[in-house]
């Protein structure tokens, strides 16, 4: 599904990303797990086509179609999803508006009929039920107002409205509670199924807790340094970062 | 010999053109409106043509454009070979409106139907208002518009022959809006001069629009200036539609004298026009009177749109509460004065003050000036002022769910303008408003959909 293979990309001239290798299929949980500045916000960003990121070397594929030809929004279209670290507060477009569109861009893209304002009501209802959002939270601007949690569990809730099938979440446990953490996590095991793929960006390993991963790679440096299966996080858990910032530079 | 003749100034020239048509301008208006011009005249050569120099007029040189014109003056009402009401048919359904027909500065009186007119309101032509109820009239004509204090004002007083006067008589509230049409249209560069008065009286209520059209793409400039009087507890809403060509220069002033308990709100909605000075002096002259004022101006090419206002807190208890927003596209300017001074005797004082602004391009230019003259110590007073881009970040955040750049930015540019149009109270003009501006950000001709008329080119 995902194929990104030597990756290098540079933010404000800084090379930050150098040499990146990721294989993910469909129906697979990766976690990407790293110290501070190890370049894994500025992956999930480069993936999902924030222009601050240039990429300078490498490719990237999402159903064999390159990514980096493709600007953000068409990515959306295609199915890649980002869930924000720190999701931006959008004063006077209001979430039904902007869910609306979004879900009528994704639905024309595919030669869809447009969802009339009946239907679409009916579907953010459900999907509110799915991911136990507050609905009051939809009568409201774009994440404005919102806590820390709500603005997560809004992610959750586009991404349960959008259906990705690669869904990124950078950072989703930083900041939650542990209900709110478990409500995340909920929403995501929901969503998933054997045609999608989830990348789990995160500092901590008690996300993984609660979606649990198929593979555990960790980025220092710019680089993957060490691919394995869930255990990797757990061994990271106790013994920290070190071990491996050892390993490398031996 | 031609270096002699020298160009005569802009100033000399509008006072010779007011001399030599002195017995037209003056016919069959009483004295005390005639004798207004002559110290209108005198105020106006002592302060001259606004200009960079003058003061409230830092951000709006108008020395150029009154050098350059030579325009004709419309002295005597123009002759329409057309039913102007039957052009302006307004067919937005369930908007239904009291309709008041100005051409050119004159009351058009054929195509106004004053039978359907309320009972016991007064609204009728500010020429026959003169003669007629001249006891109103004289009250207020010149007393809140002064001519000493501002040039644009001045002009006016000089050249004032019609308008429209409105009078609501005590307790008495209209529910549907009263909308004066002001159109300009005319074979040659015109320049208009038009005068209204609205005199609310106590405990009474209405709502009025004022949209400025022009209807041939010859220059024009036009000044027009409305004195409001709102009585004690009378609740007045004052929208405006500025939808003219930007060869247009429009230059409004609208002088609002509040009683104790009063309540004004005023939208001024900027989508067209070339050169755009708005002036808004309120006085709060009785306790507890309260005024809303709110203005969203958007423009692109080589538009200049300049709100000033001026809010004087004379009495206790009082409130203001201000908001203006400016979205500047391609090398369009833009300037914001808001000046609100708190009087020794204004305690109890709530007086704030917004404005917020979008520069789309970076050859756009906002300018943005807040005046706090507070002479008391028991007020509440805030102001805040903001010269910005489009967030990228939202941008992003928009797109990264499958809206296209286009798109995402007409929903920003179209958030940051509701917070505006949210001030309309009128849920059909809201509408109306809502669906002009949309157009207007996109580019799209935004004439008023039931104006059979392309009035922008």
């Amino acid at each position: 599904m995902l194929v990104i293979k030597d990756l290098y990309a540079k933010v404000e001239g800084k090379d930050i990303l150098k040499g990146i290798n990721l294989t993910v299929n469909a129906g697979e949980v990766h976690a990407i797990m790293g110290p501070n500045g190890s370049g894994k916000s500025t992956l999930a960003n480069v993936l999902a086509g924030h222009t601050n990121f240039e990429v300078t070397h490498g490719t990237a594929t999402f159903n064999g179609k390159d990514i980096f030809e493709m600007s953000a929004d068409v990515r959306a279209k295609e199915g890649l999803f980002l869930s924000f670290q720190y999701p931006v507060e959008i004063p006077g477009v209001s979430m039904v508006n902007f869910l609306k569109t979004a879900v009528n861009e994704h639905r024309k893209y595919r030669n869809q009929k447009e969802l009339s304002a009946g239907d679409f009501l009916k579907l953010m209802r459900e999907k509110k039920e799915m991911v136990q959002i507050d609905s009051q939270l939809t009568n409201r601007s774009v994440n404005e107002g919102f806590s820390g949690g709500e603005k997560k569990k809004n992610e959750i809730f586009q991404m349960a409205m959008l259906e990705p099938t690669l869904a990124i979440l950078d950072e989703t446990d930083s900041g939650l509670d542990i209900d709110a953490l478990r409500i995340v996590s909920n929403g995501v095991n929901m969503l998933k199924n054997k045609n999608n793929a989830t990348i789990l960006v995160t500092h901590y390993q008690r996300l993984l807790d609660y979606i649990v991963p198929d593979f555990v790679h960790v980025l220092y440096e710019g680089r993957i340094v060490k691919s394995a299966g869930k255990e990797l996080a757990i061994e990271l858990e106790e013994k920290g970062y070190d071990w491996i910032k050892k390993e490398v530079e031996a | 010999m031609a270096e002699l003749l020298e160009k005569i100034s802009a100033v000399d020239r509008i006072s010779n053109i007011f001399v030599a048509n002195q017995t037209m301008v003056g016919e069959g208006l009483p004295a005390w409106v005639n004798q207004a011009r002559t110290p209108a005249l005198q105020a106006f050569q002592k302060m001259g043509i606004p200009s960079f120099r003058t003061e409230n007029y830092k951000y709006s040189d108008l020395t150029r454009l009154f050098e350059n014109e030579n325009f004709r003056r419309s002295f005597k009402p123009d002759l329409f070979d057309v039913d102007l009401a039957e052009v302006f048919s307004c067919d937005v359904p369930e908007f239904d409106t009291h309709l008041i027909l100005v051409a050119n500065g004159w009351y058009d009186e054929k195509s106004t139907n004053s039978e359907l007119f309320p009972k016991g309101v007064i609204i009728k032509s500010l020429r026959k208002a003169m003669l007629e109820n001249a006891d109103l009239v004289e009250a207020y004509y010149g007393k809140l518009a002064k001519s000493n204090e501002d040039p644009l004002t001045a002009i006016n007083t000089i050249f004032a022959q019609d308008g429209v006067f409105i009078y609501i008589p005590d307790n008495v509230q209209i529910s549907k809006p009263l909308q004066i049409i002001n159109i300009l249209r005319s074979e040659d560069d015109l320049f208009v001069t038009q005068r209204n008065m609205i005199i609310a009286g106590k405990n009474s209520q209405a709502k009025i629009m004022l949209c400025d059209h022009t209807l041939t793409s010859q220059q024009f400039i036009n000044s027009n200036i409305t004195e409001v009087k709102i009585g004690e507890d009378a609740v007045v809403d004052i929208y405006s539609i500025q939808n003219q060509h930007n060869k247009t220069a429009s230059f409004s002033g609208i002088y609002v004298s509040q009683d104790k308990g009063s309540t004004l709100s005023t939208n001024a909605m900027t989508l067209h026009g070339g050169i755009i000075r708005n002036n808004l002096k309120i006085s709060l002259d009785g306790e507890h009177a309260s005024a809303n004022i709110s203005g969203l101006a958007l423009s692109d090419k080589n538009q200049h749109v300049d709100n000033y206002t001026s809010i004087e807190h004379l009495k206790p208890n009082c409130v203001s509460n201000q908001l203006y927003k400016n979205i500047l596209d391609d090398s369009s300017t833009g300037a914001f004065t808001g000046r609100i001074h708190v009087s020794p005797y204004a305690t109890k004082t709530a007086a704030y003050q917004r404005n917020n602004n979008v520069l789309l391009t970076d050859a756009a230019k906002m300018n943005t000036k807040p005046q706090l003259v507070i002479d008391n110590d028991d007020v509440k007073c805030s102001h805040g002022a903001t010269v910005g881009r489009i967030n990228d970040e939202a941008l992003f955040y928009l797109q990264a769910r499958g809206i296209n750049e286009k798109e995402a930015r007409l929903m920003l540019m179209f958030a940051f303008a509701h917070e505006v149009l949210a001030e309309v109270k009128i849920d059909k003009l809201r509408d109306v408003i809502d669906q002009l501006v949309n157009k207007r950000l996109r580019g799209e001709v935004s004439r008023c959909h039931s104006c059979a008329l392309d009035c922008i080119r």
